[in-house]
């Protein structure tokens, strides 16, 4: 082996590490820019909401309902029907996507007809929101002729959602150990004696969890509820499923379109009222996540 | 032992958060010198070995005591850039980490950071055949160097870490990801390399420090036990650790 | 499933018959909770293609595709979707340009250069900003990113796509930065060690060496990201305005798909007629292009998976 020795030696190098370290110190101010511009959005969106919305919520806001004169306007019928409406986004949503879960990660064989139903999951999770609206424009406000109600509201929040609780459940249900199942078969446990007394109950809090977080995606829909034909302007309590319908966000986008400062007063006091409902929603989702996993 | 010494600790200690790795080393690397460390895993010789080019520096929680020279120059001292340092101290890793480039692009990488002014082609051929690979990729080298085996991939860092003219190389195992015949073939290069470069070599194969090395370092539990010639180290060990240790007792 | 012992009695095989038909029906339901994730893409396709179909018999496919016209409602009517794909493209596009260099960047000093004590305050934020609902991020352009634009570019209206564009992009970036930062986390700590070896800097390592081993997750990140710019309604329905037209000028009044859907459908367009089909006819169009790029994302995001494993 021979070792040209005298050429690995006496190469022109202008390393510059002067000039390479300058680079490097603008180029990390560059990057702390551009974080500082994610992080300064949020306290700028933060303030400038909390700031006008503050002031407006009042009991008033909160027991009136919306109204042409801004001094008497409230975001009653709208927080009964967000919450109602997520009462049955819940009821729809859970056992369904708990179901598909179960099935894709406990019942499924491994053939096309799964990848598709795996495949199909993940492009659903895709699709913009408005053309759900359109699917439920179409299915179950005009063919079904359920009309613009809460179940419609509902049932399409639901099936927008749905991807979201699949997911999540089946993450769930995966992080269960093997040997849990293992040990319930040993003793003679049938595949859904399993399931039912010790796969669901391990899996249930991030379940539960990962089913908060996709409600509270569905509280801040806009688009596919005014697709349906949210009211914008409800001035009565929802009381059944198929009663007319409004929502929080819908009613932010309503106040936010009328040009008068005191209507966009108001959206900033319902933004308050959303915003702090999802940051609940949010919280519960973690606490339930920490308090029952060791 | 030679005195002019090419790298040297002072009182050198480590510590990973709360974790002490290594303490109170103090030795000295002469020039053109094969120097092993040796002993059990985890007794801090790697950490000892990345004291060297500064590459502790990117474990956030590390903390370094003591002095680091090289040539006489303090290595962390505020006027070094660790930049500057790790192109005179080269470094070849446990396991082949070639970039997902070609081969031509894994070698010209440091040429093309550090402002190499001659012809790059002609630097890569001549660091490859330094590598003893040149015969096997110069019909390929815009191949994607991860088509190699792994003993290639090997050959290739230190033919990446030549091209850009260290003083020292540091080698930290680096054929213990390999199979016996890639092993030998490594050896062989370190040995072509004895006399040119001033080489620290970490191994858990006792037997590969004694053929290839010329002084020999045995660490234990982050403590430099015992320091000299090779063959003096093997066959007359002072201490009685680096003796169970040689001997197979230990570790 | 079940395994009998050996001191089974006889009535337990009748049982464990029983609980085996039992076993299907509960398999066939679970089976049915899946199926409904497979009816709504049916329905999607179906309620989209049918609808559209209605429309096409009366507007050629040609004049949809190629008309540089959209006015659905005063005579004389027309049915060209340039102008709104130019609306969605100038916003998409301008929100592009605010979120996937700002994201990459965001992304890389987390995971280059960042403290442990900086990632802890940034990620959160971040996270909190993906989860603000998208009406808000509309108010946020009408009542503070319009004023200031136009306080600083007096040619700017009451909507425009820049309004809209520059909160989208606030709106896409945390996505953009978290689905990057695991692009370059997956990229094997070796390789860096392998670049700061040879003497390179952390910008030479960063640029050189971590970007572009984790270029297709980066590009992943980035089409995922400009899918959902694409199919944003909410900020565009409020900020960019409702005038479908052909132009390169972000301080315009513009009209996205998304908003036309919106528009239309607070109008109560009556089923059957072609207003109300030319919606489905809009929502196809969308449908296909987020689908189309949602499709190119899943696929680069698996081949740098593949490549890192």
């Amino acid at each position: 082996m021979s070792f040209p020795s005298g050429r690995l030696r006496g190469g022109r190098f202008e390393p510059r590490v002067e000039a390479r370290r300058r680079a490097g110190i603008r180029f990390m101010w560059l990057c702390r820019f551009a974080v500082a511009f994610g992080v300064a959005s949020l306290l700028v969106l933060l303030v400038s909401i909390l700031t006008v919305g503050i002031p407006a919520l009042s009991p008033d806001f909160l027991a009136n309902d919306p109204s042409r004169f801004p001094e008497r306007a409230g975001i009653r019928s709208a927080i009964l029907s967000s919450a109602g409406m997520l009462a049955l986004v819940a009821a729809m949503s859970f056992p369904l996507g708990v179901g598909a879960a179960l099935y894709l990660e406990e019942y499924a064989p491994r053939n096309r007809l799964t990848r598709l139903l795996q495949t199909n999951i993940a492009n659903l999770a895709g699709v913009p929101s408005i053309v759900y609206g359109l699917l439920g424009l179409a299915v179950l406000v005009r063919f079904l002729a359920l009309e613009r109600s809460l179940l419609t509201g509902a049932a399409t929040l639901s099936l927008l959602v749905l991807p979201l609780v699949i997911i999540a459940a089946r993450e769930a249900i995966r992080a269960v150990p093997g040997s849990l199942r293992a040990a319930a078969y040993a003793l003679g446990a049938t595949r859904w004696q399993a399931i039912r007394h010790h796969v669901l109950p391990a899996a249930m809090p991030r379940i539960l969890s990962g089913t908060i977080l996709s409600l509270s995606r569905a509280g801040g829909e806009t688009a596919p509820l005014l697709v349906i034909g949210a009211f914008t302007f409800t001035a009565f309590d929802p009381v059944s499923a198929t009663d007319p319908f409004t929502a929080l966000p819908v009613q932010i986008f309503n106040w936010t379109t009328e040009p008068q400062g005191e209507f966009r007063a108001l959206a900033a006091g319902a933004i308050v009222v959303l915003l702090g409902a999802l940051l609940l929603m949010n919280a519960a989702a973690v606490l339930i996540r920490n308090r029952y996993e060791r | 032992m030679p005195s002019d010494a090419v790298l040297e600790t002072i009182g050198l200690g480590v510590r990973y958060g709360e974790t002490r790795v290594i303490e109170d080393i103090s030795l000295r690397i002469p020039e053109r010198r094969v120097v092993a460390f040796i002993g059990p895993s985890g007794c801090g010789k790697s950490t000892l070995l990345r004291c060297f080019n500064r590459l502790n520096d990117l474990v956030p929680e590390a903390r370094l005591t003591g002095q680091v020279l090289f040539r006489g120059r303090d290595l962390y001292g505020p006027a070094v850039d660790p930049a500057d340092v790790r192109r005179s101290i080269g470094m070849v890793f446990q396991r082949p980490n070639p970039f997902p480039k070609s081969i031509f692009e894994n070698i010209a990488f440091g040429l093309r950071i550090n402002g190499f002014k001659d012809d790059i082609r002609d630097r890569v051929e001549v660091s490859l055949r330094a590598a003893s690979l040149w015969d096997e990729v110069s019909h390929r080298l815009d191949a994607d160097a991860l088509g190699l085996s792994n003993g290639q991939q090997q050959r290739l860092c230190i033919a990446r870490a030549l091209a850009v003219e260290p003083e020292v190389l540091l080698m930290d195992e680096p054929a213990s990801a390999l199979d016996p015949i890639a092993t030998g073939r490594i050896e062989d290069l370190i040995g072509s390399l004895r006399g040119d470069y001033t080489i620290v070599i970490v191994t858990n194969n006792m037997r590969q420090a004694a053929r290839i090395s010329d002084d020999t370092a045995f660490l234990y539990m982050g403590e430099l036990v015992e320091y000299k010639e090779t063959q003096r180290l093997f066959t007359n060990p002072e201490d009685r650790r680096t003796e169970d240790y040689i001997t197979g007792r230990m570790g | 499933m079940s395994r009998p012992d050996g001191r089974l009695r006889p009535h337990g095989r009748l049982r464990a018959g029983r609980s085996r038909w039992g076993e299907r029906l509960i398999g066939a339901l679970l089976f049915g909770c899946g199926a409904v994730s497979i009816l709504t893409t049916v329905g999607i396709v179906v309620v989209l293609l049918t609808q559209s179909l209605g429309f096409f018999t009366e507007v050629s496919p040609l004049e949809f595709l190629a008309g540089t016209r959209w006015s659905p409602d005063p005579a004389p009517r027309s049915f060209g979707i340039l102008p709104l794909l130019n609306g969605t493209l100038l916003v998409a596009g301008g929100a592009a340009l605010v979120a996937l260099p700002a994201g990459l960047a965001t992304a890389i000093y987390l995971s280059e250069y960042a403290s442990r004590q900086t990632k802890r305050i940034v990620k959160p934020a971040l996270e909190i900003l993906a989860g603000i609902p998208t009406v808000v991020y509309g108010y946020f352009a009408v009542v503070f990113v319009t004023p200031i634009l136009r306080a600083v570019f007096p040619g700017a209206g009451v909507f425009s796509a820049a309004s809209a564009a520059v909160v989208v992009g606030i709106m896409i970036l945390p996505m953009v930065s978290s689905l990057s930062g695991d692009a370059l986390s997956a990229v094997p700590r070796s390789l860096r060690e392998a670049a700061y070896g040879l003497g390179a800097t952390r910008l030479e390592v960063s640029t050189r060496v971590v970007v572009p081993a984790g270029l297709p997750g980066i590009a992943a990140s980035f089409i995922l990201a400009i899918s959902r710019a694409v199919a944003e309604t909410m900020v565009v329905a409020l900020a960019a305005g409702a005038t479908p037209r052909m132009t390169l000028d972000v301080f315009e009044s513009v009209q996205t798909m998304t908003a036309y859907v919106v528009q239309a459908s607070l109008g109560d367009a009556p089923s059957g007629t072609i207003g109300y089909r030319a919606l489905f006819a809009v929502g196809l169009v969308l449908f296909f292009i987020t689908l189309a790029l949602n499709l190119v994302s899943q696929r680069m995001a698996a081949r740098f998976r593949e490549s890192h494993t």
